[in-house]
């Protein structure tokens, strides 16, 4: 097995085209897979030594955050975490203390997993990705990498270098809430991101709503518009909202929980994470 | 003369009771504290394992040729490097076990039994040599049908694990075989006629599922083996002197030629009282002469160590309105794994232990399943059948509107009660737990909204068995004491500290060890919550066998009388003469050589008289409506320690039983898929519990002292994982009004209730 540390996101591509090339950003996963012997690569790619891909910046057309930024530096980003609360909730709850000095978003949705919880409160909040490849770069929604468990729509010698998010809004806010057995360290049974932003009578302008775990990729829930948009919000579009995320649900019954308990769960973490992002949106 | 006998129930003491820094702490929290992964030597192989994919197949045959050729594999062992045995009962601390088990489940023979059986074992130079060396192994198996339910290895046509397997305890005894091992009843009195007598009967039925202790170090053991035979054997366990035992008798040595030396312990809880490993690296190392290192990955421990058994139980209580007991019956049907040994009798002796019952009943069965062969599990048996009896209990409770401490007291065993199982008993602490529960400020507290608060009680024997320590003065006046039984929960702290109390010098003077088993006579492993109380009692009674030395070798510098001289605060006095003359022992001991040479004194004895513990715990749980989660919100657990030599280590027993406690209640389960293969071998998806998961456990130490201790010490360690089963599901019950009757209580089996009733 070979190791190399690219200094560009061109060299680095050129690495990663390689059969049997893994990036490797924080290793949280990638090394559990190696001892495991889940995989064998032949070459790693260390891909943190590429210029910006782990800084945090805010300009005026948003914020980036590099795609190997470990989850603890962004956790302690005060403005970032002012902006997009739900984000940096959701990505603070993956693995535990130690673990959060090495996860990183890039990582977090390249491992693809229905359970991640960073993916749900992206694609809610509208993120998109900047991905680095042999001729070029492109820039893709969140919502459009994942394809299936492990499977992302990422070409040959392709990764992740950064993530994009707009500059709120007044009045915008957004959550993420988990089921987890434990209190920590966990596996999220379902996940649920929302963001909203609302206008200056209280009424709702712009809503997504993401789910995860519930089906082989995170769900961006359609169909929102009709109950929420230019209204103020009720309990009658809360009990709409629950009954189309319960819809939206296509699980499995596993060791972590069963089809009719992930079912209900998401209508009820949908509905708690609108209440909250509410919350903040008109504390925004 | 001193007499070793003497209680000090009555003395003032300076040193027991207080609560000094450990002697193993600083090597514990700098790292220098070895485990038993830790030890290393030259020219050491990998040993590894092969293990069954099957839950259930015959082992048609095993071609090693391959594996033996591979450059850098040094030995390959299979069940043809073990001798069989007869089948022989053996006890085991509180679970027996049998030799022809043992060598079949350290290693198959016949047949594999369960996904992670081991079937072979190679030592090799390097961990990928020996992976390598792993599927190099042909082994041919015929797979057959297997069953992991003890409602379905019970009925006539469910597959058989042991062909030969006829139920003990049954007249006349069956004719055909079965996966009924065994069945146990005990009980006194006539259960029909108490039915009869009743104003109010309760029975349920409830269900428990296999749980492991979840110690964080996985096995692990070094083993060098020399060409002429001597064994050392290094590993972490519960019992240094037992595991030479079993491996003397597996691989055909003498005692006298293993010497088997415990490394510290990373948690057992029962589960490292039997071998796995041992065996295999010492007959890898013999057959290679080199020294062969082995541990289990975590999900090996989950696999193919010894959880504790899932169960079936159904429990019966008749009651007059006053609340007063007139019957109790409970059948248990326990999983024993793929062996024989399920902890159903003590779990049918301690089932209704707590209570003062004219008639009383509880029958038990032992079901072997395709599942590992359990192993002792913190008061084995008992946290399973208490739960059914105090939920039963605190049902009865709720329809008589009686409060829940106040049916207990009513019914509350004391001194001289007939224990279910038997004996008389002595002093013990049933109704003054409650008591102090009843008048705990917790008891009375408010609760919030969705909140619920529970009750339950728990016994546990406890007990003693064959011990042996020693002590030495060194020439400087310091002291050393050799002890035999693992340190588990600060035993090295209370030890030093008895001798302290006894000998009067401070406990810094005092280096406690834990002896390799060359070193002292025969111990029995720590288990039963006897490490405290049994070699507690050795070291009081030898430490006054060198004080008794001590004066002998001063009353021979003062040339009068033994009976002239007297011991108090760490010094010989002279009881007699014109001033008052005194010598320390370190100045008796600086003059050993020209007074007869070193002193030291050992004690060895079979101890008896343990004093069962009891415990009574109150939870208040908080149950979220939408998702089924239950919080603990608070938590008080108090409990008869007989006496706290170390209060803070009984508090951190009871803190750590209530915590396994909670694990068992609220998540923690062995999850099969239809092939027989655990699906949540990793502590990600076996989910005991995190710090964050739990608040404070407020503790309450009550002292009603076991007379038959120097200083009134019972065991500690097995009762408060007792109580939480029954408290947690109590609470629950009472937070949401649906009574809940299954284990454990993870989010979607609690919300399917309040969903569908």
């Amino acid at each position: 097995m070979e190791y190399v540390t690219p200094k560009s996101a061109s060299e680095a591509s050129q690495a990663l085209s390689q059969e049997g090339a893994f990036a490797l950003a924080g290793g949280t996963d990638l090394l559990v897979k190696l001892k495991t012997r889940f995989v064998s690569p032949s070459v790693v790619v260390d891909i943190k030594h590429i210029p910006n891909i782990m800084t945090i910046k805010q300009s005026a057309e948003g914020w980036w955050i590099g795609a190997a930024t470990p989850c603890a530096e962004i956790v302690e980003h005060d403005s970032l975490s002012k902006n997009w609360p739900g984000v940096v909730e959701a990505l603070s709850l993956i693995g535990s203390t130690q673990i959060q000095g090495r996860a990183t978003l890039g990582g977090n949705l390249c491992n693809a997993s229905p359970a991640a919880d960073s993916i749900p409160a992206l694609i809610a909040a509208g993120a998109t990705c900047v991905i680095s490849g042999q001729t070029k770069e492109r820039e893709e929604p969140v919502e459009k990498i994942v394809t299936a468990p492990g499977m992302t729509t990422l070409g040959k010698g392709e990764f992740i270098i950064g993530f994009k998010l707009p500059i709120p809004k007044n009045r915008s806010g957004d959550a993420y809430l988990r089921l987890i057995p434990r209190s920590e360290m966990d596996i999220a049974v379902v996940g649920a991101g929302v963001s909203l932003s609302l206008s200056e009578d209280g009424k709702i302008e712009a809503i997504r709503v993401a789910l995860g775990a519930i089906a082989p990729t995170q769900v961006l829930l359609s169909g929102l518009e009709d109950i929420f948009i230019g209204k103020e919000p009720n309990d009658d579009a809360i009990q709409k909202l629950v009954s189309l995320a319960e819809k939206a649900c296509k699980p499995i019954n596993d060791k972590r929980g069963t089809i009719e308990y992930r079912t209900k769960i998401a209508g009820v973490l949908a509905k708690r994470a609108f209440g909250i992002a509410l919350k903040r949106a008109n504390n925004y | 003369m001193n007499d070793m006998t003497q209680s000090n129930l009555e003395r003032a003491l300076k040193i027991v009771g207080t609560r000094p820094a450990r002697p193993d702490g600083v090597d514990k929290v700098t790292g220098r504290a070895l485990f038993g992964s830790d030890k290393s030597l030259p020219n050491m192989l990998v040993g590894r394992v092969l293990r069954s994919p099957y839950a259930h197949a015959k082992i048609i045959s095993i071609d090693t040729s391959k594996a033996e050729a591979l450059n850098g594999v040094k030995a390959v062992i299979t069940c043809a490097d073990f001798e069989d045995f007869p089948s022989e009962f053996v006890p085991n601390g509180e679970m027996v076990v049998n030799l022809k088990d043992i060598t079949r489940n350290i290693m198959a023979r016949e047949k594999a039994l369960y996904v992670g059986h081991t079937v072979a074992a190679v030592a090799a130079t390097s961990d990928e040599i020996a992976e390598k060396a792993l599927g190099l192994i042909d082994i041919k198996y015929e797979v057959l049908p297997h069953v992991l339910e003890v409602e379905d290895a019970e009925r006539p046509d469910a597959p058989l694990l042991h062909e030969d397997m006829i139920t003990i305890g049954v007249e006349p005894a069956p004719k055909k075989a079965s996966n009924v091992a065994k069945r146990v009843e005990f009980g006194f009195g006539d259960v029909e006629k108490g039915f009869a007598e009743a104003d109010l009967i309760v029975e349920r039925e409830f269900t428990t599922q296999q749980v492991h202790q979840g110690y964080i170090e996985p096995h692990a053991c070094l083993a060098s083996v020399s060409e002429d035979g001597q064994a050392d054997l290094w590993c972490t366990t519960q019992g240094a002197f037992v595991v030479r035992n079993f491996c003397s008798k597996l691989l055909g040595l003498s005692a006298a030629q293993i010497r088997v030396t415990a490394s510290e312990i990373g948690g057992g809880f029962g589960g490292k009282t039997v071998v796995y490993l041992e065996p295999l690296a010492l007959a890898l190392s013999r057959k290679s002469c080199r020294p062969v290192k082995m541990d289990m990955s975590r999900a090996e421990v989950f696999t193919s160590s010894g959880p504790t058994s899932g169960a079936k139980i159904w429990v019966k209580i008749g009651v007059k309105n006053d609340g007063r007991i007139t019957a109790g019956d409970c059948v248990l049907k326990y999983q024993a794994g793929a062996f024989q040994g399920a902890p159903v009798g003590p779990g049918a002796m301690c089932a209704f232990a707590p209570y003062d019952l004219e008639n009383v009943r509880a029958v038990g069965y032992d079901i072997v399943v395709n599942r590992p062969k359990v192993a002792a599990y913190r008061a084995p048996g008992g946290p399973i059948s208490e739960y059914g009896v105090e939920s039963v209990l605190d049902e009865i409770a709720i329809k008589l509107k009686i409060d829940p401490i106040e049916i207990r007291l009513k019914n509350a065993a004391k001194e001289g009660t007939i224990a279910p199982y038997g004996p008389k008993l002595g002093p013990i602490g049933m109704i003054e737990t409650l008591e102090a529960a009843k008048a705990h400020p917790h008891y009375s507290a408010p609760l919030g909204p969705n909140q619920g608060r529970g009750v339950a009680s728990g016994f546990w024997f406890n007990i003693g068995g064959e011990t042996s320590s020693s002590i030495t003065i060194n020439e400087d006046g310091t002291v050393g004491l050799t002890l035999g039984t693992t340190d588990i929960g600060g035993s090295r702290a209370s030890m030093a500290m008895m001798a302290s109390e006894e000998l009067g010098v401070p406990m810094d003077l005092i280096k406690p060890v834990i002896g390799d088993t060359n070193s002292l006579g025969f111990n029995f492993l720590t288990g039963g919550s006897r490490a405290t109380f049994s070699t507690g009692m050795t070291v009081v009674r030898s430490t006054r066998e060198a004080i008794e030395e001590l004066r002998k070798r001063a009353a021979l510098l003062w040339e009068v009388d033994l009976d002239q001289v007297e011991w108090v605060d760490g010094h010989a006095r002279l009881i007699a003469g014109d001033e008052p003359k005194t010598m320390s022992l370190a100045q008796i001991a600086k003059q050993a050589g020209k007074t007869g040479g070193p002193i030291m004194a050992n004690c060895s004895m079979n101890v008896t008289g343990a004093g069962p513990s009891l415990g009574t715990h109150i939870v208040d749980v908080e149950v979220d409506t939408e998702t089924g989660k239950v919080s603990i919100v608070r938590y008080t657990a108090i409990q008869d320690a007989g006496k706290a030599i170390h209060p803070a280590y009984v508090e951190g027993q009871m803190q750590g039983g209530a915590v396994q406690g909670i694990g068992w209640a609220l998540n923690e389960e062995y999850i099969y898929n239809d092939k027989g293969q655990l699906e949540n071998a990793g502590f990600l998806d076996y989910r005991i519990p995190v710090c964050s998961d739990v608040p404070m456990i407020d503790t309450v130490i009550v002292e009603v002292p076991n007379p038959n201790h120097p200083y009134g010490v019972r065991g500690v360690g097995e009762t408060p994982i007792i109580p939480p089963l029954a408290a947690i599901s109590n609470a629950v019950s009472r937070a949401t009004n649906i009574r809940f009757n299954e284990l454990p209580l993870s989010p979607p089996k609690v919300l399917a209730r309040l969903m569908h009733g």
